[in-house]
Parts: C-alpha cells; structure tokens; sequence
C-alpha cells in the first residue's frame, strides 16, 4: 500500500538522509520494530556531482568542482521504491537512505518519522545552531569614544 | 638506435618499502588516523579538497597522509581519483545568499546588516608561537551568543539599488566544463573561474599580489568575504525533483573596485568574483583580484601587458597538477634522448673547432 506523497515533503526527508552520518543512521535504524526485505535494482554506487556556483553569487553559473555521492535504489515487497542519495562514499549509508525513503511511502511512514527523522532533524538543528552561536559571539559591536568636548 | 634497458624494477620496489616506511616514521610514535587529520588539519584538508577539485574530507585526509604531507602530491592523488567516478550530474548554481555562516565581515562597510562577524580567524591573533600546544590539553569552549537563523543579504545587494556597481548578468547558460573539453582561447568567465578556483593558491596570490603592486592596477576592496556551508541541490531525473544531497563548506569573496568608466562602461564599482571550497580565504580573496584583473576585455579597459592581464599566461600555468607533471617529468630517464643530444653536441664542436682552424690558416696564408 502506498500514500500520496507531496514532492516537497518527501525532498525534505531525502535531503536529511543525505547528510545523516552513517554510524547514527544505523543506529537508529536498528530501533525500528522491523526491516521490511527489499530487491535491490541499483546497487550502491559512488560517482560524483559536479558543484556549480554562479559568477558573483548571482550571475551566470560555472563549475566549481566535483563531490562525492553514493545513490542506491530498491524496492520493496510491497511495490515501494526507495532512492537513496547521500554525501560522501558510504555505501550503507545510502542502502538505508533508499530503504527508508521507500518506507516512508508505506504504513511504517509514521515509526520512521518518529524513530528516525524527527532525532535527525533535531540532531541537526543543534549542530548548526551551535556553531552559529559560535560565530554570533565573533560578532563585532561597534561603539564611539566619547569625546570630551560638549 | 634503441636500446631497450632493464634492471630497475628491484630497486624500485625497495625504494617504495623505504618510502612507506619512511612515511610512517618513528615507531615508538603513535601513528596518525585519519579522523586526526581531518579535524586538526583542517586546513590542508580544505586546500587539497579545492586544488584537488573534489569535496571529500575523508578522502583529502587519505591523500594526506599517503603524501606524507606533500600537499601538492596529495591534490596530484585527489585528480586521479576523481577521474575514476561516474559522473552523476551537475547540482543547481549553490546560493550563497543562504549560506550558514560561521565568518562574514566587508572593509567596505562597517554597519552591514547581519554584522561583521569574525569567525574562526587568525587575524588579530599577533603570529606568536603558542608554547602551550606543545603539550596535551584541553580546550575552552568558545563562547556562545544567541544564534542567527535567517539568512545573510550579501553585501553588494544593498548597493545594487544605486545602479552604483556592475549586475552580474543572471543566467541559466549551461557553463563549459575544463573536465571534459579542453581550454581555448579567449576564454570565457566561467572557464576563468574554474579554473582559478582549482589553480595553485601560491600562483593564484602572486598573481593577484602583482596587481596590488600596480600591475593592471585596479584598486580592491573586499566587499564581502564570507565562509560557511550551503546545501547542493541536484535535479534527480527519477524523481523529477530536485533534493539536497549534501552540503558544502565555501568561502565566498566579492571584490568592489574602482572604475573610472571605459569607452563603453559609465563610471561605476566593478566587480571580482572568488569561491572556493573549504575555509579557504587567502585563495578565496586571490581569485577574486585575479578575475578582476581577466575581466579588462569585457569592461573595455586597457591592456596594460601586465601579466595577470594575460588570460592565456595566467590560466595555462596556475594548476599546480599539470605545471609539476611537465616539471617533474624532466628528472625521469631520458638517457637515449640525452644520447642522442651529446653527439649532436660534439659533433657540432668539431664542425665548430674544424671550422676556427681553417680560418687561421686561411688567414696565416694571406699573410
């Protein structure tokens, strides 16, 4: 059985998956009731992207190099296909990105959400909220001397 | 004639064992992980990552260590490994508009909305030996203030409104790709900037220096200089949307420079255009004078015959991977070559030598 899915909330998941370190990914993974068996139609492969910025942050785009990506992409018994595209070379990691994304489109949607995205997202909000309170604190307050004369 | 010449594969083979145990050094010391290198050579990492063209910190921090610290050697590893991925797609042009950032500061204007934020810096440090990382111990947690989440106008969107500062021309053209089709000449912007953005960070600031000392003198300020991440999106054609599939540390530098106006352009601020991946801003502030200095043609400036002037001179030498493989590749054998130029050598000292004895006696019997 499968939901109707938005394509913006099923971005979201997969773009949280994408840079989810492998070691919590898994074990997080590993509290889910159970792991539905799968066919695998792409076996995880590392490639490259090539990154592209624009001239002066606004203008015409270029290249500025490439990064690397490792997508895998299954399905499982129950007809749910599952991509999964993440940063780096981790080959499990993008198995259980594709796994999870395809869960997503099942009744286990709901466990998923709770056991594994809703810590991620949180998990990643503090991170870049620290460092920005980091940078914060560098911030410069400016102030004028007084001068002596009225 | 050939002479084929055997007889150093052993001494190859041993060479490479001293090498590796060479690399490893001092047992009694303990060795080095990658994880350390990556988090505590931050900065080589990055360096390698953008000269080597390829975001993987793990890989870098390999490459690294196998190079025993060589970085150009470590970017000469990256190169080759690169050409070994699949090739996925391109992402979408990053926007650098909603970068995270943890470093933000203009010279050219002090009230900024979003502040100058200093970040992780050595500036204002005063370039002292720090005795006290010569031994063990534990940091400090840096100080916290409340987090901005919104993101950070760049600078030269407040000057835009004016119509005081050059636009950049927004397109969606698809750029040329130095990967895959070779440099020629004249090249456009965007083969300049990857290019630079990849060159050797040492070439890219002296070239970048010698328009500061008043070759192609066009007066600098940064604008902007910015490092923090963003996320790379790509359009996923099995999806028929695009998602995030990572995201980056960038230094971004926008130079605003002095423009007196040319036959064709009004008075007004130009602009130079740096970004390169990882905390890199020394590279990051470079690129931007140099495609500053490249972009004389199309403002209708003069050319002044300065070397960073000279698109053809600046951007055929600044990659350290192709200058040190013509470099290096003159001290591998060239025994039959070298042959071949001893005789023609000698030969033309006897012609030379036959010569000057036949003119003494030309000259002893004239008189």
């Amino acid at each position: 059985m499968t939901q109707e899915i938005t394509p913006e909330a099923r971005k979201a998941w997969m773009s949280l998956l994408s840079t989810a370190p492998e070691a919590r990914l898994a074990a997080l993974f590993d509290k889910l009731d159970n792991s539905p068996d799968h066919d695998t139609l792409r076996a995880p492969e590392t490639g490259g992207v090539m990154v592209r910025g624009r001239a002066g942050g606004t203008g015409a785009p270029f290249n500025l190099g490439e990064m690397t990506v490792t997508r895998c992409t299954l399905k499982l018994a129950s007809g749910a296909v599952g991509h999964g595209y993440v940063q780096g070379r981790s080959k499990r990691q993008a198995e259980l990105a594709a796994k999870l994304d395809a869960m997503m489109q099942t009744e286990a949607a709901a466990e998923v959400e709770d056991k594994i995205l809703t810590p991620l997202r949180t998990e990643r909000d503090a991170a870049r909220d620290a460092r920005a309170a980091k940078a914060a604190a560098t911030k410069v307050d400016f102030f004028t001397m007084v001068r002596g004369e009225d | 004639m050939y002479v084929a010449v055997k007889g150093g594969e052993r001494a190859i083979d041993n060479a490479h064992a001293w090498l590796a145990e060479e690399r490893r050094g001092d047992q009694s010391i303990a060795e080095m992980t990658l994880a350390q290198i990556r988090e505590q050579l931050k900065l080589a990492v990055n360096r390698v990552m953008a000269e080597g063209s390829l975001y993987d910190p793990d890989l870098a921090a390999l490459a690294i260590k196998q190079s025993r610290g060589d970085l150009i050697e470590a970017i000469f590893l990256i190169r080759a490994y690169r050409t070994t991925l699949p090739r996925f797609g391109n992402s979408r042009p990053v926007e650098t508009a909603d970068m995270t950032c943890d470093r933000r500061i203009s010279a050219t204007f002090k009230d900024v909305p979003g502040g100058q934020v200093l970040g992780p810096t050595f500036d204002y440090t005063h370039r002292l030996l720090d005795f006290k990382l010569a031994a063990e111990g534990e940091v400090p947690e840096a100080p916290a203030a409340e987090p901005r989440r919104e993101p950070t106008p760049h600078v030269t969107s407040f000057l835009r409104g004016e119509d005081i500062i050059q636009t950049e021309e927004e397109s969606d053209a698809t750029p040329k790709d130095i990967t895959r089709e070779p440099m020629s000449f004249p090249a456009d912007r965007a083969t300049r900037l990857q290019t630079l953005t990849r060159g050797d960070e040492g070439f890219v600031l002296g070239m970048a220096y010698s328009t500061q000392r008043g070759y192609a003198r066009n007066h600098a300020f940064v604008g902007e200089l910015r490092i923090g991440t963003v996320a790379v999106e790509m359009d996923i054609p099995e999806l028929g949307f695009a998602i995030e599939i990572g995201e980056v540390e960038l230094t971004e530098c926008e130079t605003v420079n002095q423009f007196k106006g040319s036959k064709t352009e009004p008075p007004q601020f130009t602009r130079g255009y740096g970004l390169v991946f990882g905390q890199t801003e020394r590279k990051a502030i470079s690129m931007a004078l140099v495609d500053r200095a490249l972009r004389w043609k199309e403002l209708g400036e003069d050319n002044l015959g300065a070397a960073a002037q000279d698109e053809e001179f600046v951007l055929s030498h600044c990659d350290n991977i192709q200058a040190t493989g013509f470099l290096e590749h003159i001290k591998l054998p060239h025994y039959v070559d070298f042959q071949s130029e001893l005789e023609l050598v000698r030969k033309l000292r006897r012609e030379a030598e036959a010569a000057r004895v036949a003119a003494e006696q030309a000259r002893e019997a004239a008189e």
